[in-house]
């Protein structure tokens, strides 16, 4: 019974993550990535990028005042582009891609705002996979 | 399998790999991003590969290093902090010739041209899909049929035809990934032998329809047939059918001549914009933006690869070699006179734009073609002996145009040669020359590139690519070298690159008799010039030390251009003396006595000079030292065993040694690969005519003098 509930709730979370768009078809590969021989991971791979990706972020946000580090901003924003791109962050890479955007245009103002967004945008993932994920564990113990 | 065993490796092991292959196939993978590595190594193991990662560029360099043969295939990311993913890509594709797969989140076209002229044999979007990488063992197969088939054609080739049956011949001569593995067997049996006569007539029809049809092998003999019937009809007029007509060849069908028609097209479409481009880089040299010049070199060279199809290898050694700089250098020498060349000029003013460069190549070609193009010399061999021809002719003129060079009776002569070529079937041997020169320019430029005083010397390296031309007139040597190589195929675009490499070494012979001095690395060589038509062959078994000498050939490229271009050139070499007007061999040996004697005596000592301050400056000082080195200790030049040359050619190691080791990035830019190479040949030839005025102003001297 609590193994059903609790699929169902799994089911439900990783719906709306997909409906919500904050997932995207990237993320379904790498579900399939997952067997026996990889038993974990995803939610190695997850651990790996929140482990990560905080690092590049405050690097992005360092660069972002400092106004002259334009070549360090543009690498490590692509560099988080391809890694969250990777595992499916779907909004966390359109606000990227924004910024990026912003970036090119050399509109500052606008990098800065899509950064901002990018860092909700990567919080919110973040909890929301760290539940997910919490929920999964739980059903293997079931 | 002579040939296979420097790939040996790869070769039988492949082949053993063969019948479960792509299942086993060994990835390198490189990112430094953690979550793309894993996420790349799982994937690749979901294909059933067999996956090494690394993190970092440097590392995955060395285990590369370490034992090539322990990979099939590197993918590598493009943005690293600790090196640039192209230049990995050069490297790899320099040095141990092995498909490279880029990786970006970015999909910029710029970036993926940037990766293909570099080398790249295919460009991926992250987030990478798994049936993208399904795909990736077919740039594997692809690379191996053109290996084989350049180098040797049977055994490798059959060993690479029962791999892959069923990839067929990737790399065909006409760079048709054609899936005729067992007509590539066929094809091989059938060019082996005749390219061991040198004249291909091996019909080994690409046409992937007919999967029974031998492969159409365009060698030299045929693709100067080719030409001269094409511009016998018109090149607007030229339809195959005419063509083939008057071409007569027996077992030649009209789909062979149409899509040869096609790469001769593109090929002429591409030597009008890489002469500008060549301007371009030369302009570049002056820049000694390595990165840049290697590029630009790609950007040519790449092209050619993908017109031709060739192998990796040409391309790859052209970019490598970074064009740009190669006609910095070229055009670096004051006494560059750019009679005939206009690249020369070309390159001047673009040094910006890589792609410019080539086009600069491109031009200079052209405006020498002319002269040759009536000769019927240029063939439509898209692939770099295209190029080369195309620097041939312009070499050709351009030795003609060095006056000091025709104060020298060697290059009175070679002024005379591209008529003899042309009479001679000097299609072939343009053919050659262009691969030489590729090779050779791409020596050269990086010679010349790093050594600003030396600049007219590294024109020298560069010569060799016009070493065809000068070949002619010098010794041709270069130039029967190179026209073994066309006599092998076209895909010895792959060999041209190879032959290039050796032209390295001997077009600095040749330079060197003219510049003796200048060159540091290439003064070493000129007492090949001296002995040039001789030593030619010795110049390739000189590169095939280099290669051997480990360390000295770091950029392990070069030194299997080079070690590759001495089992045919040598072959060829000799054949093509024969075939070169003996007049123009007599003058070969006038000159090169003479250079040899006098030039290369008082030059080496200076270049010693030049070698050892340059040393420190410059990888590109130590590859070429290597090749003296090399070349010279191997030399047969008598006359170079000079205390001097050997002086010069240890220093030139030594630096060599140290360099490479110490300067990772100078090596790459060096060599990046096989396709620079090439495209600094071919540029060297366009500027080695520049170079030779230059050059040839010096040597002038020191020939007159010695006259």
């Amino acid at each position: 019974m609590e193994s059903d509930l609790l699929r169902e709730q799994i089911s439900n979370m990783r719906q709306s993550l997909f409906v919500e768009e904050i997932l995207e078809y990237q993320f379904l590969q790498l579900e399939q990535l997952q067997d026996n021989e990889n038993p974990n991971f995803l939610q190695e791979i997850m651990t790996l990028y929140f482990r990560e990706s905080p690092k590049t972020i405050a690097i992005i946000d360092q660069a972002l005042e400092e106004h002259f580090n334009f070549p360090g901003l543009y690498k490590y924003l692509h560099q988080l582009k391809g890694s969250s791109a990777s595992i499916g962050a779907n909004k966390v890479t359109k606000e990227i891609n924004q910024a990026l955007e912003c970036f090119k245009e050399g509109d500052i103002q606008g990098c800065k705002g899509a950064v901002q967004r990018l860092k909700q945008e990567h919080n919110i993932l973040r909890n929301r996979l760290q539940s997910y994920f919490q929920l999964l564990r739980q059903i293997k113990i079931c | 399998m002579t040939v296979e065993d420097q790939r040996g490796g790869v070769v039988s092991k492949d082949v053993s790999h063969y019948d479960k292959f792509p299942v086993g196939m060994r990835v390198l993978a490189v990112d430094d991003d953690p979550i793309c590595l894993k996420l790349l190594e799982t994937l690749l193991r979901k294909c059933q590969y067999q996956v090494t990662t690394a993190n970092q560029a440097v590392i995955a360099l060395e285990m590369l290093r370490e034992n090539r043969d322990k990979f099939d295939l590197v993918i590598s990311d493009v943005n690293m902090p600790d090196m640039d993913g192209f230049k990995l890509l050069e490297l790899v594709g320099l040095e141990m010739d092995l498909p490279v797969i880029m990786l970006s989140a970015h999909s910029d076209t710029k970036l993926v041209m940037k990766g293909i002229t570099h080398g790249a044999v295919d460009y991926l979007l992250k987030p990478v899909r798994i049936e993208e990488l399904k795909n990736i063992w077919q740039h594997v197969i692809r690379r191996k049929k053109i290996d084989p088939k350049d180098q040797n054609k049977s055994p490798n080739e059959d060993k690479a035809r029962h791999g892959n049956s069923e990839s067929g011949q990737g790399a065909s001569s006409l760079g048709n990934a054609d899936q005729n593995g067992k007509n590539s067997r066929k094809r091989k049996d059938q060019n082996e032998d005749e390219e061991e006569e040198g004249d291909e007539n091996g019909n080994d029809s690409e046409d992937p329809s007919s999967q029974k049809k031998p492969r159409v092998v365009w060698s030299v003999e045929l693709h100067r047939k080719f030409v001269a019937a094409v511009n016998q009809l018109g090149l607007e007029k030229a339809v195959p059918k005419k063509i083939l007509d008057l071409m007569d060849v027996e077992g030649l069908t009209r789909e062979n001549v149409a899509s040869h028609l096609q790469k001769y097209r593109l090929y002429l479409k591409r030597i009008s914009s890489v002469a500008s481009q060549q301007a371009n880089m030369v302009a570049a040299l002056g820049v000694k933006d390595s990165s840049y010049l290697r590029m630009a070199s790609l950007d040519g060279f790449g092209e050619f690869r993908n017109l031709a199809g060739s192998g990796r290898l040409s391309s790859s050694t052209l970019s490598s070699y970074a064009p740009s700089g190669m006609f910095g250098r070229l055009n670096s020498p004051a006494g560059l006179n750019l009679r005939g060349i206009t690249s020369s000029g070309l390159i001047q003013p673009s040094s910006q734009n890589l792609s410019s460069s080539i086009n600069t190549f491109g031009k200079l070609q052209p405006t020498l073609l002319p002269s040759n193009q009536s000769a019927g010399l240029y063939q439509g061999i898209p692939t770099s002996l295209e190029l080369n021809q195309l620097q041939q002719s312009k070499c050709a003129t351009g030795i003609g145009d060095f006056d000091p060079i025709k104060d020298s009776t060697g290059f009175t002569v070679s002024g005379s040669f591209p008529d003899n070529r042309v009479t001679v079937g000097s299609s072939s041997s343009l053919l050659s020359r262009a691969s030489s020169n590729p090779l050779m320019l791409q020596g050269n430029s990086q010679q010349t590139h790093k050594r600003g005083p030396f600049g007219n010397q590294s024109s020298l390296g560069v010569a060799p690519l016009n070493p065809e031309s000068f070949d002619l007139g010098i010794g041709g040597s270069s130039n029967f070298v190179n026209h073994n190589r066309s006599d092998e195929s076209w895909q010895g675009a792959v060999q041209l690159s190879r032959f290039s490499s050796n032209a390295l070494p001997l077009s600095e012979p040749f330079n060197h008799d003219q510049m003796a001095s200048n060159n540091l690395g290439i003064s070493s060589t000129s007492p090949h010039i001296g002995n040039s038509p001789i030593e030619f062959p010795s110049t390739n078994v000189v590169s095939g030390r280099l290669e051997d000498s480990g360390d000295v050939c770091q950029e392990g490229l070069i030194g299997n251009v080079v070690h590759n271009m001495t089992y045919t050139s040598k072959q060829r070499w000799e054949e093509y003396k024969q075939d070169y007007n003996p007049n123009m061999n007599h003058s070969f040996s006038d000159i090169n006595s003479m250079v040899s004697n006098s030039g290369i005596v008082s030059p080496l000592g200076r270049s010693l000079d030049q070698n050892s301050a340059i040393c420190g400056r410059s990888f590109d000082v130590s590859l070429i030292g290597q090749l003296n080195g090399g070349s010279l200790s191997n030399a047969h030049h008598s006359e170079f065993e000079n205390s001097a040359v050997d002086a010069k050619i240890k220093s030139n190691e030594d630096c060599l040694l140290g360099q490479t080791k110490s300067q990772d990035g100078f090596i790459q830019n060096g060599y990046e690969s096989l396709d620079d190479i090439m495209n600094a040949m071919m540029k060297r030839e366009q500027n080695q005519t520049l170079l030779s005025d230059g050059e040839f102003g010096i040597n002038a001297y020191s020939l007159g003098s010695c006259i």
